[in-house]
């Protein structure tokens, strides 16, 4: 009898495996799979590989809570080489291969934008990660980017504020060709034009420009009140050196507005003193006004793997955004007791979104309701110090004014 | 668009400044490529190793030059493995170790890519030193202290290339393998030999390059794409393997960029570059100083 029981049991059990029935304990532990790509290599690789760590941190996090509705979290994360030419296959193969519960976008525009025709057709949730604008024209209402900004003039409204609290009336643009750039700088101008500013010289460059000193030259010669630079890492860093080296005329009072780069700590530290009165964008800096619950914890625990995992030790651009994108996560599926991307996308359009970042809430195209795109100036900046960033007053926000912690000075008083 | 006669004279400089760089990132390739017949596709990711080597020994208090004149005899060293390495698996075996030699040097390169993110993280790498963020003044006028430097070390670079392959025995010897591998045999010389030095002195003067890229600007493991355009349009621009046709070549270059980007648009700076090229070639095929 026995002998008989036991050959029934293991022909169920074949058949239960033939047929894909699996034991109801099995299924309580298979993790909720959540997908993403991440530029670990290529141009956005540095910030990239910064963002991902941060997304790591909260699924460590989430894991030692013991997971969501009872089952663990696994990140499944393949390099995108920041490139869109790979976004589409390795988003198909998530869902279709891994089998992946959620998604989390690619980090930055271009990479994302090459997929939302994908998650819109398949009716998927997907959270954004910094892009710009890639749903304004898709339209899908289950986009939800986590990025303190949603149009083009919420980037640049800030740096125009100081523009005119300066009194100023001129200005030139320096901006890169590539669209994320000129999408910024066409924002840029049209606000400039709206605030009645005198364009007085106007430069697109190319992604393989190797000396600006031509361009710093040419805007001196234009003597412009403000300068608008929409730059990328490398560029930003030879405008800031040839700026340094041949000096932008007495007539600039502000310059800078959308250079990327110049939150990177291992950058900042080697520019030091010469990023002395740049006002540039920032999405966080430690100062008084940015101390949302659990951002200083995050950033100190942050620091320490940073080290190992050889990214931005500073970590303040990315990394709690990506953490702030887990947070949100993990609120939706607890509320709602559910991995339904139809409920999920519901309860994250109507409910607020407690996160390290701040308290999030979406409104239209799925982008921030109330955007918040620092404004930050350089200052009392001394050389090879990366430690000194963590500190207030090295990056004084200067807009908008909601979390100003000082009024801007004109770029050679701040230099001083 | 600005337009005086002051910015077209400072155009014209910094051309000539930008244009000396061209030249001393692409004096390597004109060695391995303009006399050597090697398609050393992987010369602009040995110029950003050697810009991490520089970065390396800067972070233990090295001046950015004097590591690119230390890395030079590592990098001779490398060089002839190199192409020891490629000889005996590809340029030995015959008519197509061509077309197959450019895909192991484009392997060299992605190796190189690869391993320099394992090593460093794609984080940029910059350096420090007194000259880096400085400038000299003549009156109104500040030149970057950086491209002065860019500028000395092409020069020195071209004089001692052109000196060494004219007045030394194996310099002449490289000069007789670029043209006639077969007369050189028969002299009693062995042309491997004399190739495989030669791309060693390609190689080390491509760390002293690599040392100007890094204080140029920052550098990430990707950066030789940049180059890669660039360095080849400079040799053969200048006609393979002539050391003062690739200076006049990156100062050719150099000068146009430089004027097309201030006065037309720096989007035009690029296509002008090469637009150039395509209407030298067509004129003389055999580049500006080729014979």
């Amino acid at each position: 009898m026995k002998s008989f029981a036991r050959r029934w049991f293991l022909v169920a059990g074949a058949l239960a495996i033939a047929f894909g029935v699996s034991p109801p304990v099995a299924q309580a532990q298979q993790p909720i799979k959540i997908g993403h790509s991440m530029a670990l290599t290529g141009g956005l690789g540095a910030a990239g590989k910064a963002a991902l760590l941060g997304l790591q941190m909260w699924v460590e996090d989430v894991n030692a809570k013991g997971g969501l509705l009872g089952r663990k979290v696994e990140l499944i994360t393949y390099d995108d080489q920041s490139s869109p030419a790979t976004t589409p296959g390795i988003y198909t193969k998530l869902l279709d291969v891994d089998k992946v519960d959620l998604l989390v976008a690619p980090y930055a525009t271009v990479p994302t934008g090459a997929i939302m025709p994908l998650v819109k057709q398949r009716g998927l949730l997907l959270m954004g990660n910094f892009s710009f604008q890639v749903n304004a024209k898709v339209q899908h209402d289950m986009w939800f980017n986590n990025a303190p900004w949603h149009d083009a003039s919420s980037w640049s409204d800030s740096y125009f504020a100081i523009a005119q609290r300066f009194k100023l009336k001129t200005v030139a643009f320096l901006v890169a060709d590539q669209e994320f750039a000129q999408n910024l700088g066409r924002g840029a101008k049209e606000i400039a034009a709206r605030l009645g500013l005198k364009t007085v010289y106007e430069q697109n460059y190319p992604p393989t420009t190797v000396d600006f000193s031509s361009m710093i030259r040419a805007i001196r010669a234009a003597q412009p009140d403000i300068v608008y630079v929409m730059s990328y890492p490398n560029d930003s860093v030879a405008i800031v050196r040839s700026v340094n080296e041949i000096g932008v005329g007495s007539s600039v009072k502000l310059i800078g507005g959308g250079m990327v780069g110049l939150q990177n700590a291992t950058v900042m530290e080697s520019l030091g003193s010469m990023l002395n009165g740049w006002v540039n964008y920032h999405s966080y800096a430690p100062e008084k006004t940015m101390e949302f619950p659990g951002v200083k914890a995050f950033l100190a625990r942050y620091a320490k793997k940073a080290v190992e995992a050889k990214v931005d030790p500073l970590g303040f651009y990315l990394p709690p955004f990506n953490y702030a994108t887990g947070q949100m996560i993990e609120q939706a599926v607890t509320a709602t007791k559910s991995l339904d991307h139809k409920v999920l996308a519901k309860y994250i359009r109507e409910n607020e979104m407690k996160t390290i970042v701040g308290d999030i809430r979406y409104g239209k195209e799925g982008e921030w309701a109330t955007p918040r795109v620092l404004m930050v100036q350089f200052r009392g900046v001394v050389d090879k110090n990366v430690e000194q960033f963590r500190l207030p007053g090295k990056q004084v926000i200067v807009g908008p004014a909601k979390y100003m912690t000082g009024e801007a000075l004109p770029f050679d008083k701040a230099r001083k | 668009m600005i337009f005086s006669f002051q910015l077209l004279f400072e155009a014209t400089l910094f051309g000539i400044l930008l244009g000396c760089f061209y030249a001393a990132v692409s004096i390597g390739l004109s060695v391995a490529f303009g006399l050597l017949d090697v398609p050393h596709v992987a010369h602009p990711a040995v110029l950003v190793l050697a810009a991490y080597c520089t970065y390396l020994l800067g972070s233990y208090g090295w001046d950015p030059i004097l590591a690119g004149l230390a890395l030079m005899p590592v990098f001779f060293l490398f060089g002839v493995a190199l192409y020891r390495f490629y000889y005996e698996t590809f340029e030995k075996r015959g008519t197509e170790a061509g077309v197959r030699g450019l895909a192991f040097f484009f392997g060299i390169a992605f190796i190189i890519e690869v391993g320099l993110i394992l090593a460093f993280g794609v984080d940029q790498r910059l350096v420090e030193a007194d000259y880096i963020g400085k400038s000299l003044s003549f009156g109104e006028m500040r030149v970057p202290l950086r491209m002065l430097l860019a500028f000395g070390i092409a020069l020195a670079l071209t004089a001692a290339l052109t000196l060494y392959l004219s007045k030394t025995f194996t310099g002449r010897a490289i000069k007789a393998v670029a043209q006639d591998e077969a007369a050189l045999r028969l002299m009693g010389a062995d042309p491997v030999r004399i190739k495989q030095w030669a791309f060693g002195i390609a190689t080390a003067v491509t760390a002293l390059a690599g040392a100007m890229l890094i204080i140029i600007g920052p550098v990430e493991p990707m950066l030789d794409r940049v180059y890669i355009g660039r360095t080849f349009c400079v040799v053969v621009l200048a006609g393979l393997g002539s050391m003062t046709g690739t200076l006049a070549a990156g100062l050719i270059l150099g000068i146009s960029e430089s004027i097309v980007l201030m006065h037309f648009g720096a989007s035009w700076a690029p296509a002008v570059a090469f637009g150039l090229l395509l209407v030298v070639l067509g004129i003389r095929p055999q580049g500006l100083f080729g014979r």
